[in-house]
């Protein structure tokens, strides 16, 4: 009997996992260079910043709310490192630990607005986008915030894991995010909280649940993973960008949807976002190879995304029946 | 009942006396036979009531009339000649209209224009919307029903009764001549329920046939000419309403004898008092109530739709603030500004709403048990699956929850199974006082039994019972004590054999 729900999420899941194989065959067979593997590295190395995004990004999806600012609050968190490492003079591991934090405090900052204040999760962040962006600029001077006492910075994600030749750190500290993320999401408490809240509300409310704090946690969580994303992104630029950031929510969120998460929460999984980072990098490298320009790029992934939120509407509407 | 038969038989001769005719209408869905042969007619002029539980077919039926489901096997005749109804559309045009129980207006546009959406009256070159000739019209419609709305009063800014009353104003408009109300009266006060019976005679004197929809059988006499049973998708019968008793009408519901006991006396007159309001004001709704509880009684909370008694229960469980007022939980003061203070102390609420407040209906029946219990099911932030199962698994067994197991989603299951999920999520929480609001809405005949059969025994358990409820022949049969409500006031009290209709009515509809 277990199996009648497995067997809706594994339609879904099969649904995701087609597509992204159904992808890689058709560019594999426009240009065989597609799958070789330093080529399948770089797919995967720029999968990492927007896959951290995203995954950050799905917790709040799930709970029917919307994080625009996770964009811009990853520049300020690598912006506010790079100052703590460089302006300030602290330790290299103390400032990427302060990122995290400032990162986490943008979310939690979102979530306080949205579940103390009331604001539309729009609008807050959109809000928190803002002042982010302000924020980075100001403190940096509008300049690049270099790592330059750390000559291994850069190390941290594009060293070569255990001297494997293309198989990059970040990769790894993607995987490792994308575990812990899926672990928080289907063991704990704020997974279930989160998948409870974006359901109904109300009746998590009435169960006793102190819905306004993991609401305010929720959100700090996508704050941090915004922090460990601006940690992936400054290293493998050796500094913080300020002017970077802003546009990167809309790919984020792209991913988390076409992932399987609806945005009128209660549904998702983090896996399913992972495999929506990876079809959205794997459809930009494809089209790149086969010399697509960029703008083409950008309407093709949109025409993707829109195509996925249609399948899974057609699927819900056929589950409804 | 034999009387239905003959009738039949001589409306078999006479075809041309029945306004629609539905004959031998089959309908499956993957796994289940919604419908299995079933025939139904309605005469002009006529109010004809469709009983059955849920899950009867009586909706599936409707569905196949309003074209929203094609039927797999039968024919639908409309004044002996055959229709094809595709679609909602097609059913509309031949003028059957149905008026759903959660009413289809939007609540931001006026009366007229919800009346006329999507055939808005028009002018210069048919740009501009005529908004003056629309509520005129809509005035002329609303004059016919004898009714006193403005055309122009956003519908949101209407009472219930009054949107339903747009509604059928509605489906008036488009000349229909078979209306089917679904559980019309389900949320309107006893004036109101008038209101909507003298609308439907008016109705039905200009020629109109009512399809008319309710659990609230004590309502049939007094407006239906006849009544058609169904059980598990069958047809079981049709009979003028005055012939048959609503004992009678149980029994080809169920299929079985249901025997009312009165609860009687409350027997533990030295048990301990469990809680204590004093002095509760929140709101307009909740002024200056004051009463007690003890251990095994159980405490009904009787009054008109709108007494404020639901407000109550919130505010004592912390749903809703409140301003002042002290309540008491085994003796000692408890301040409750949250549903969790209140579940702290032992206080449980299944809201009157389970589908909104009481339920997580897109998550499973696992998870919905557990919800409030999860400082029992996690270590360390880490969900102890196993152990939330073995009790979900205990609670579906306990209360005989039926469902295909405990992974399936609760939006699948029946109400009455819907509401013992809530139950068994109290029960988890080892809740001491359960308040039970409007406990049975929406259930069938069968499960309700069941529901009050499990009250019955959490109260001889030591439970603390209160039980809120617009039925009264439900306040009647359960409780132990009767606090009735008026406009947000206690207005009287009555317990054991004093329990009864009028003395309950007396003092729900006067000021204190």
């Amino acid at each position: 009997m277990k199996g009648i729900r497995k067997n809706k999420d594994l339609s879904q899941k099969i649904i995701i996992i087609g597509t992204f194989i159904l992808l890689l065959i058709f560019f594999a067979i426009m240009n065989p260079a597609y799958i070789r593997y330093d080529n399948i590295m770089t797919i995967l190395l720029s999968t990492c910043v927007n896959g951290t995004l995203a995954i950050g990004v799905s917790f709040v999806i799930i709970t029917s709310g919307i994080d625009i600012s996770v964009g811009t609050v990853m520049t300020l968190s690598c912006v506010m490192s790079g100052t703590a490492f460089s302006v300030w003079g602290w330790p290299l591991w103390i400032s990427i630990l302060f990122g995290f934090c400032v990162g986490a405090l943008c979310g939690a900052v979102n979530g306080f607005a949205v579940a103390k204040m009331y604001l539309p999760p729009f609008i807050a962040t959109m809000a928190m986008q803002m002042i982010a962006k302000g924020l980075s600029l100001v403190i940096s001077g509008i300049k690049p915030v270099y790592f330059t006492g750390a000559p291994n910075y850069q190390k941290i994600a594009i060293g070569e894991f255990l001297g494997i030749k293309g198989f990059y750190n970040a990769i790894i500290i993607f995987l490792i995010v994308a575990v812990i993320a899926h672990v928080i999401f289907s063991k704990t408490l704020i997974g279930r909280y989160d998948l409870a809240i974006g359901s109904n509300e109300e009746a998590t409310r009435l169960s006793g649940i102190k819905v306004d704090s993991w609401k305010i946690g929720i959100y700090s969580l996508c704050g941090l993973f915004c922090g460990i994303a601006g940690l992936i992104m400054s290293s493998r630029l050796n500094s913080a960008q300020p002017q970077l950031g802003a546009g990167y929510e809309l790919d984020a969120i792209a991913a988390a949807v076409i992932g399987g998460n609806s945005l009128t929460g209660g549904e998702g999984s983090i896996a399913g976002t992972v495999i929506g980072a990876l079809i959205i990098s794997s459809l930009t490298n494809g089209l790149r190879i086969m010399q697509v320009s960029s703008e083409i790029q950008s309407a093709i992934v949109g025409l993707v995304l829109a195509l996925a939120v249609f399948i899974d509407q057609a699927r819900r509407r056929k589950e409804a029946k | 009942m034999s009387l239905a038969g003959i009738t039949k038989e001589e409306r078999g001769e006479s075809m041309t006396e029945a306004l629609i005719q539905m004959k031998h209408i089959c309908k499956s869905f993957p796994g289940v036979k919604a419908l299995n042969d079933v025939s139904f007619d309605l005469k002009a002029g006529e109010v004809h009531a469709l009983v059955g539980e849920n899950g009867a077919g009586k909706s599936t039926l409707m569905k196949v009339l309003t074209g929203v489901y094609q039927c797999d096997l039968g024919e639908i005749f409309l004044n002996g000649e055959k229709l094809e109804i595709r679609n909602v559309r097609d059913a509309q045009s031949k003028g059957i209209v149905m008026i759903h129980q959660e009413l289809n207006l939007m609540n931001h546009l006026t009366a007229a224009e919800n009346i006329f959406i999507g055939r808005e009256y028009r002018k210069g070159m048919k740009l501009f919307l005529d908004k003056q000739k629309q509520n005129r019209k809509a005035a002329d419609i609303f004059k016919e029903m004898n009714l006193e709305i403005d055309p122009d009063v956003k519908v949101g800014d209407l009472s219930v009764a009054k949107q339903q009353m747009v509604e059928i104003a509605k489906a008036l408009s488009y000349e229909s001549k078979v209306l089917i109300m679904d559980e019309p009266t389900a949320s309107l006060t006893e004036n109101e329920i008038e209101d909507l019976f003298s609308i439907i005679r008016m109705l039905k004197e200009k020629g109109h046939a009512i399809i008319y929809i309710s659990h609230r059988l004590e309502e049939l006499a007094a407006i239906t000419d006849r009544v058609t049973v169904m059980r598990d998708g069958t047809y079981v019968g049709t009979s003028n309403t005055h012939e048959v008793t609503t004992d009678e009408i149980i029994k080809m519901m169920v299929g079985r004898e249901i025997f009312v006991t009165k609860q009687g006396e409350f027997q533990h007159k030295e048990a301990p008092v469990t809680l204590e309001v004093r002095h509760l004001h929140a709101g307009k709704m909740v002024r200056d109530v004051s009463f007690t509880a003890r251990k095994g009684e159980i405490l009904g909370f009787a009054g008109l739709v709108g007494a404020g008694r639901t407000e109550t229960a919130r505010a004592i469980f912390g749903a809703d603030p409140h301003e002042s007022g002290e309540i008491f939980v085994n003796g000692r003061e408890v301040k409750i500004h949250s549903p969790s203070d209140a579940i702290r102390s032992g206080i449980a609420y299944l809201s009157e709403d389970r589908k909104q407040y009481g339920l997580v209906l897109g998550l499973d029946v696992d998870i919905n048990i557990a919800l409030p219990n999860m400082e029992k099911y996690h270590k360390n932030g880490f969900i102890q699956f196993a152990k939330s199962e073995k009790n979900s698994t205990e609670q579906t067994e306990l209360l005989t929850i039926k469902t295909p197991s405990i992974k399936q989603k609760v939006k699948l299951l029946s109400g009455g199974n819907q509401q013992k999920v809530v139950l068994a999520k109290w029960l988890t929480k080892n809740s001491d006082i359960l308040i039970f609001d409007e406990p049975t809405r929406g259930i069938d005949v069968g499960a309700k039994n069941e529901i009050y059969k499990l009250m019955n025994q959490l109260a001889e358990e030591g439970k603390t019972i209160l039980v809120i409820s617009s039925e009264l022949p439900e306040i009647i049969r359960t409780c132990h004590r009767v606090i009735v409500m008026y406009e947000g006031r206690i207005t009287g009290e009555v317990s054991g054999a004093e329990i009864n209709q009028d003395a309950i009515m007396n003092y729900a509809a006067k000021k204190a």
